[in-house]
């Protein structure tokens, strides 16, 4: 038997979470041993047939081709894992749900009827079923290297969704916001970067998105909010970045601007 | 034993690290007082105290030069002793099967220098659930072996403290080596040293210590029985185990949940909580896997996971198996309780929730659904 295949896709992103396989440079080799990139356009211009033992999908869904496109990919992959913040809770292009796409693009663009887009970017569960989903923005290294050692050898991945509370704890990193009162996203926000901000004395972006210990449920950004001692505004903003709609509830179509306390008052 | 005298703590730095200890006291480092390797007595946090709040956690200088008026600090002595990553053994493959390898040998001994009576007792509860049973934690049980406890007794509680109603100080309990009581005078700072243990005696034997004035030794015991009455926190202990067990159905786990983000914090600066998760790790090669061990907490969704689902998949559920562990059911585990009252779960907390404050909430209700 040959080696496994991989392919690796690209949807609304940046490359940012393609590019970390690159930069996996200690372990290329050892991962080229045991698996062929069959697809990769950012590493080579040669693109297999597929079908494919594994596809590593990045980025969200916001034009009507890429509706076509994903279902293509679904169908060619028998392993379908989705990397990162846009492909995983939509990105920071997300912040257009929460705005009028068409008001955009008016502004925008000098012909916005070229302009072929969804009002919505959306992840890629929203539209094929999804085996395995790695989050980050962008996606961290080590992990990356751990959910495909898990795939070549079969076991489940260790990718634990607590907060990023838990490696602060276990690396041992004073907490920036008792012990400085720097706000941070920590508490409710999936493990997996290593808390590198607190290690460097800043508060957590939240990058990786909304811990799931809700078990379904939203992520208690009520309870946090009041202690991040912020203005209703950066409260507000700071929910609005690679993961805002994981992070904040949709409240249709309204300017950001003049949008009200997030959910505080509900 | 007999109680001796010392002027200043180099002397007895010097011995501990003559006796081959590596030497893990207070310090500062990142705007707080952490424990860590001392590379001299001289970091000690002369002059420094804290200010303690729910959520809040602030150095402060004060006009002495104390080394010890501080009260607890971020972390316990728990990842010294129960170390948040242990690698248990790895294994390579061979051509016919494969080949485990026990995990490296624990380091050299730890002198832990300056542990609270309220983190003694801790120790002691974590000896009890980690070694005391049919199964022995091999790397906490060769840490602990190896550990020499310098006790600390506290003249200055902070405002989150309640050892007094835990039982636990201000006055350090049975357990250490050595036990220090600082005194601060004009320029010197002065230590009465109870000795504990044989090893204790021979570490001040070869410092040649004097023995303690009467007065001296007076002086330091009134002011640690004078500390028992400014603790900055209470929690009777009287019924509590009852109180969890009775109140498992009260609508405060839904109010607290409502404020709990399910972050752990509490779980991982308790000095007593010990619960861990065990993980397989293969290599890209195929060739090399791991088992380790790491830190885990019932706030973790996947804690509660077993085929199926989780059991405890509502914040609610697991916050109450927090409380109710701690002050409940450890008792019927392990024949005590599983607090210590140092405060840490309140101040280390992001939003400030306050076991005291809970556990009063509690009563309260169930006093009135008694009542009514
Ligand atoms: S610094 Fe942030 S992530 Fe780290 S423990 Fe504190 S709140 Fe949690
Ligand atoms: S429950 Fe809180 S106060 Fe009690 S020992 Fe644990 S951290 Fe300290
Ligand atoms: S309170 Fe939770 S983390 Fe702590 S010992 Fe009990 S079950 Fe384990
Ligand atoms: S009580 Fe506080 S520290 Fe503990 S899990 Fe809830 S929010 Fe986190």
């Amino acid at each position: 038997m040959g080696r496994p295949t991989l392919a690796v896709w690209k949807f609304a992103s940046c490359d940012g979470c393609q590019l970390t396989l690159l930069d996996c440079e200690d372990e290329l080799l050892a991962l080229t041993g045991r698996i062929e990139i069959a697809h990769f356009l950012e590493a080579t211009s040669a693109a297999g047939e597929g079908p494919y033992d594994v596809s590593l999908v990045e980025g969200s869904i916001t034009t009507p081709a890429d509706l076509e496109r994903i279902r293509h990919v679904r169908a060619v992959s028998r392993k379908l894992i989705t990397i990162g913040a846009c492909a995983t809770a939509g990105g920071v292009q997300a912040l257009r749900n929460f705005g009028d796409v068409e008001e955009f693009a008016s502004v925008v663009y000098a012909r916005p009827d070229y302009i072929a887009t969804l009002d919505r970017s959306t992840p890629i569960s929203a539209h094929v079923p999804v085996d395995f989903e790695l989050r980050g923005c962008p996606i961290d290294r080590r992990q990356l290297l751990e959910v495909l050692t898990a795939h070549l050898t079969g076991r489940r991945p260790d990718v634990p969704g607590h907060s990023v509370c838990f490696e602060c704890k276990s690396r041992g990193n004073v907490c920036v916001m008792v012990a400085r009162g720097t706000p941070c996203l920590g508490p409710i926000t999936h493990a997996g970067c290593g808390a590198i901000c607190p290690a460097y004395g800043r508060g957590c972006y939240g990058c990786f998105g909304p811990s799931p210990n809700w078990s379904g449920a939203r992520p208690n950004t009520r309870g946090l909010l009041p202690w991040l001692d912020m203005t209703e505004d950066e409260t507000h903003r700071v929910l609005a970045t690679f993961n805002v709609s994981a992070f904040r509830e949709e409240q249709g179509p309204e300017p950001l601007a003049e949008e009200a306390s997030d959910d505080a008052s509900q | 034993m007999n109680t001796l005298e010392l002027t200043g703590l180099g002397p007895l730095y010097d011995a501990l690290r003559r006796a081959g200890y590596t030497v893990i006291g207070p310090t500062v480092r990142d705007d707080a007082i952490v424990l860590a390797e001392l590379d001299s007595i001289d970091h000690l946090p002369y002059g420094w105290g804290v200010r303690l709040a729910p959520g809040g956690y602030r150095l402060r200088r004060r006009d002495d030069g104390a080394a010890f008026a501080h009260a607890a600090g971020p972390q316990s002595w728990k990842p010294f002793l129960h170390r948040p990553r242990v690698k248990v053994w790895e294994a390579d493959r061979t051509d016919d099967g494969f080949e485990v390898k026990d995990a490296a040998p624990e380091p050299g001994r730890l002198a832990l220098l300056g542990v609270r009576p309220c983190d003694l007792r801790a120790i002691a509860i974590q000896d009890r659930v980690l070694t005391g049973g049919r199964h022995v934690d091999p790397s906490y049980a060769a840490r602990r072996d190896g550990a020499f406890i310098v006790a600390v007794n506290c003249t200055e509680p902070g405002e989150t403290c309640f050892c007094v109603s835990m039982g636990t100080g201000p006055q350090a309990g049975p357990g250490y080596d050595l036990s220090l009581t600082e005194l601060t005078g004009e320029d010197s700072l002065r230590y009465v040293v109870d000795v504990g243990t044989e090893a204790g005696a021979r570490v001040m034997g070869d410092i040649q210590a004097g023995p303690a004035e009467p007065a001296v030794v007076d002086r330091a015991r009134a002011e640690v029985t004078a500390a028992a009455d400014r603790m900055g926190r209470e929690m009777p202990a009287l019924g509590l185990r009852d109180l969890m067990a009775g109140s498992l159905e009260a609508e405060r786990w839904d109010e607290v949940a409502e404020r709990c983000l399910s972050c752990g914090n509490c779980t991982m600066v308790c000095p007593t909580c010990f619960c861990t998760r065990v993980t397989d790790t293969t290599d890209l090669t195929g060739d090399h896997a791991e088992r380790w061990q790491l830190w885990d907490s019932c706030f973790d969704l996947d804690y509660s996971h077993l085929h199926g689902g989780d059991v405890r998949s509502s914040p609610k559920s697991r916050y109450r198996q927090w409380l109710t562990h701690k002050l409940g059911t450890w008792h019927d585990q392990f024949g005590s309780s599983g607090c210590v009252g140092c405060g840490r779960c309140i101040v280390w907390c992001p939003v400030g929730i306050d076991l005291t404050v809970e556990v009063a909430a509690l009563r309260a209700e169930t006093a009135q659904d008694g009542a009514g």
